[in-house]
């Protein structure tokens, strides 16, 4: 399998070499990987790649899924304009 | 092109026809569709370019949760066209990358804040099962949905539905979405529609994006129903524009008359894989090949048989290996496992398919809540990271409750039984007395369970409920 051609993330083009790599390297738990790679942090934040890279991650430990730690969600959850934050004033 | 003409279940109302630009030029489009699936049925298939590797890219999920159909819409970028409704006189571009900023700013009027009783996340069965319950019991709850459309998945089930006792068995899940959907407008119950729930702080306000602006809605109690999303798996080109998610052929064909493809291979012989691969018989589509990576299907024997009636092959112990196509998939490549699901070098066979259809799982949609605290498991068996509940669906967050697929992957019925549930779980919390008909649904739903396919997620729900 040609790993590069396999994406995980598509948000920021991340593929399944860039994650195997990145965790032969010795990176092993779910938020440095996140760091390192950026993958869940494009406006979908992360509803495909998380789940793909907790199994890949689970294989190459020989672990089961939720033992290296997990991502932490933050709002906003799905892609919205920022310029609603910027408004001022609060109606009722 | 892509119009379905010929449909044994469905017959399509059209909406009027409206014109908008997509890259300057115009593009015919009926009012009431998304705008991907307006691009879609006019032949485009590409609707972005990737940021780094500069690969086309495509809609994949087509109900607002992937985000790989995000276009730019208006001058502003990061616009999911799966769930935005087509107006007169848009303009649509393609997004290159992450996209740039809005080519003016846009103001947004002043933020609302809504004081609520309940509020509910998603118009699926669960949440509309919920809401009917809490309106017939004299609580008008808030429903915020992202779609277009109420009735979540439950609106492009063409299918009849199984579970001899129950009230519903044998009717198709489009008309038990319509009398739901008519039930909650008679009770009046108030909804926002293409409205997006992005953020839940403290177990007490959620923030959406509603009606262009900021809607801060705090309520006591909150029912999230927010479903599940088609999961990705890895193979090479997975992300190639005509990979779709097998529920997303759904919503394209049984909601918007639209045909994926001409010929599909289907990735999994579980209910999904089988029933869409039905359907997509039933809109004109050739079926080349189910593909299952267990040495056995996984849905039901009834399901399996109506597509080998058509002469569709089931493959079993076959894997996908490659999607191959410049901007759009021209061919699969499949290919078959050995008994530790190994890849068996020289059993590699090319498909000439322009659409390969991943019915390979769903996974919570788990994110909101998990902002908020609540306690989460990860269990195999109901699809991902699942929040802990009680047997009345309340979460670790004494005011949020659950129901439908974020409690774990079943099927409309049980999603059903999950709202009535958790809407009767807060009504005997308000003091109403209620008890009786809680314990009827809680016991209607373990009955439901009590079959040979509901044992799986008996034993997932032991890992996640406490007493």
């Amino acid at each position: 399998m040609n790993e590069k051609n396999v994406i995980i993330c598509r948000c920021e083009d991340v593929t399944l070499r860039d994650v195997i790599d990145a965790i032969r390297s010795g990176i092993t738990d779910m938020e440095s990987l996140k760091r390192k790679l950026q993958f869940g942090t494009g406006p979908c934040q992360g509803k495909t790649c998380i789940p793909l890279v907790e199994k890949v991650l689970a294989r190459e430990l020989g672990k089961k899924i939720g033992e290296s730690g997990k991502i932490t969600s933050r709002p906003p959850e799905s892609p919205v304009p920022f310029g609603i934050f910027e408004s001022s004033g609060e109606e009722k | 092109m892509r119009e379905i003409s010929k449909h044994p279940v469905l017959s399509f109302e059209r909406g009027k026809r409206i014109k908008f630009l997509f890259e300057g030029s115009p593009v015919t489009a009926y009012q009431g569709e998304t705008v991907a699936m307006a691009l879609y049925r006019n032949g485009i298939d590409v609707f972005s370019e990737s940021p780094k590797l500069h690969r086309p890219r495509g809609m994949f999920c087509a109900i607002g949760k992937c985000s790989s159909c995000m276009m730019r819409v208006n001058g502003v970028p990061n616009v999911r066209t799966c769930i935005l409704p087509v107006r007169e006189g848009m303009t649509v571009e393609r997004q290159k990358g992450l996209g740039e900023k809005p080519s003016k700013a846009v103001k947004y009027p002043p933020p609302v804040i809504r004081e609520e009783k309940v509020a509910i996340v998603g118009s699926g069965p669960a949440g509309l099962s919920a809401a009917i319950t809490l309106a017939e019991n004299g609580v008008a709850p808030l429903i915020i949905e992202q779609n277009p459309r109420l009735g979540g998945q439950l609106i492009k089930q063409t299918h009849k539905f199984f579970g001899s006792e129950r009230e519903n068995a044998g009717k198709r899940g489009i008309d038990i979405a319509s009398e739901m959907i008519e039930s909650v407008k008679k009770a009046g119950v108030e909804f926002y529609l293409n409205s997006t729930a992005f953020g839940f702080y403290e177990g007490k306000t959620l923030g959406v994006f509603a009606e262009n602006k900021l809607l801060k809605i705090r309520s006591k109690y909150f029912i999230f129903a927010t479903g599940a999303a088609e999961k990705m798996i890895p193979f090479e080109g997975n992300d190639l524009p005509g990979v779709f998610g097998a529920g997303a052929a759904q919503t394209m064909m049984n909601v918007y008359g639209i045909k994926p493809g001409e010929n599909v291979l289907m990735v999994g012989a579980g209910n999904v894989g089988l029933i869409v691969s039905y359907q997509m018989l039933q809109a004109g589509i050739n079926v080349k090949a189910v593909i299952e990576a267990a040495p056995k299907i996984g849905g039901y024997f009834v399901h399996a048989a109506k597509i080998r009636r058509f002469g569709v092959p089931i493959y079993t112990s076959t894997t996908i290996k490659k999607a191959i196509g410049e901007r759009r998939v021209e061919k699969a490549v499949i290919v078959s496992l050995n008994k530790k699901f190994e890849e068996i070098p020289g059993t590699e066979k090319a498909l000439d398919v322009d659409t390969i259809c991943l019915a390979t799982g769903l996974i919570p949609s788990v994110s909101l809540l998990a902002q908020s605290g609540v306690r989460m498991k990860y269990v195999s068996a109901l699809g991902g990271y699942v929040p802990l509940r009680n047997k009345y669906l309340r979460t670790s967050l004494p005011n949020v409750y659950v129901a439908g697929d974020i409690t774990g992957i079943e099927e409309a019925s049980t999603a059903i039984l999950e709202g009535e549930i958790a809407a009767y779980s807060i009504l005997s919390d308000m003091g109403k007395d209620v008890e009786k008909e809680l314990s009827d649904a809680i016991s209607e739903l373990s009955e439901l369970r009590s079959g040979p396919f509901g044992a799986k997620i008996v034993f997932g729900m032991k890992e996640v409920q406490y007493e």
